[in-house]
């Protein structure tokens, strides 16, 4: 098998793992913090 | 350290610095990634596999350092009662297991070709799954016994007790007779050549700041889902 396909699959792997992990915890991150700016408003 | 005990002044420090490591971190690993993939010099035994290395080294020294940051956060929990050091030691969990099972793929794909199989039961590979089982007990510890979006005093003695892997995944390839190269990178020095060694320091350290945006990220996540569950108590009590 030619060698590039395993390197290719582990930058694939990785940089798609880490940009999911990334926008997930910024996503999680932004609703986290309307939700208790929103409550907080509502005082 | 304890100027950083209110969340208040936490935040106000976090805030810029996510987008810091954020924008550094990418710049870093996109430029490390190009480098490794189409600029890097070929292995004479490893030939283009070696260039797994850019990504492969980067990913372990995370699933490390990750664990090695919940024993210290720990630490300074149980003695200090460090309010936001339970927090971070929980924030860490996550990413920290990600980064170790990215090690255990890459380092997976990277010996079928070098050693014509996909895995072995070698000292390294066993002591970073065990890691890897570390990290996930830890998660389900942590969300059993969430205190105040900290950790309960049992999960940060896990965190601590944990910790003796990590000289044991570092010393495995000494230790025992493995098909995993010893280290190249030591406190004395560095066997790899500077055309290989100055794009892994610069994935190395884009991966770390990206590693460190995830943790403020979910620190921030962690502080506000506590604030609103602080919020609802007093909305339902009044």
């Amino acid at each position: 098998m030619n060698q590039w396909a395993f390197v290719w699959a582990s930058y694939a792997i990785v940089l798609l793992g880490s940009a999911a992990t990334l926008i997930w915890s910024y996503r999680t991150m932004k609703s986290a913090e309307h939700k208790a700016n929103s409550l907080e408003s509502r005082r | 350290m304890h100027a950083y005990a209110n969340p208040t002044r936490f935040l106000k420090l976090a805030r810029p610095l996510t987008g810091w490591f954020l924008v550094l971190g990418i710049a870093m690993v996109v430029g490390a990634s190009l480098y490794g993939l189409f600029v890097a010099p070929a292995d004479r035994l490893m030939g283009d596999t070696v260039r797994i290395l850019y990504i492969h080294v980067p990913t372990v020294w995370l699933a490390m350092g990750g664990w090695t940051a919940i024993a210290i956060a720990s630490v300074i929990q149980i003695v200090w009662r460090h309010p936001l050091a339970a927090v971070a030691a929980r924030a860490v969990a996550l990413p920290g297991a990600f980064f170790t099972a990215m090690g255990l793929i890459t380092g997976s794909i990277w010996a079928r070709p070098t050693w014509g199989t996909w895995w072995v039961w070698d000292g390294r590979i066993i002591s970073v799954l065990v890691l890897f089982f570390l990290y996930i007990a830890y998660i389900a510890l942590a969300s059993a016994s969430s205190a105040q979006g900290g950790v309960s005093r049992v999960t940060a003695i896990f965190g601590i007790v944990g910790a003796i892997n990590i000289p044991i995944i570092n010393r495995s390839v000494v230790w025992w007779n493995s098909l995993h190269q010893p280290a190249s990178i030591t406190a004395r020095g560095s066997s790899i050549d500077e055309s290989f060694l100055w794009p892994l320091m610069v994935s190395v350290l884009g991966f770390s700041l990206i590693f460190g945006a995830i943790v403020l990220m979910r620190m921030r996540m962690i502080l506000a889902q506590t604030k609103v569950e602080a919020r609802l108590k007093r909305m339902a009590a009044e």
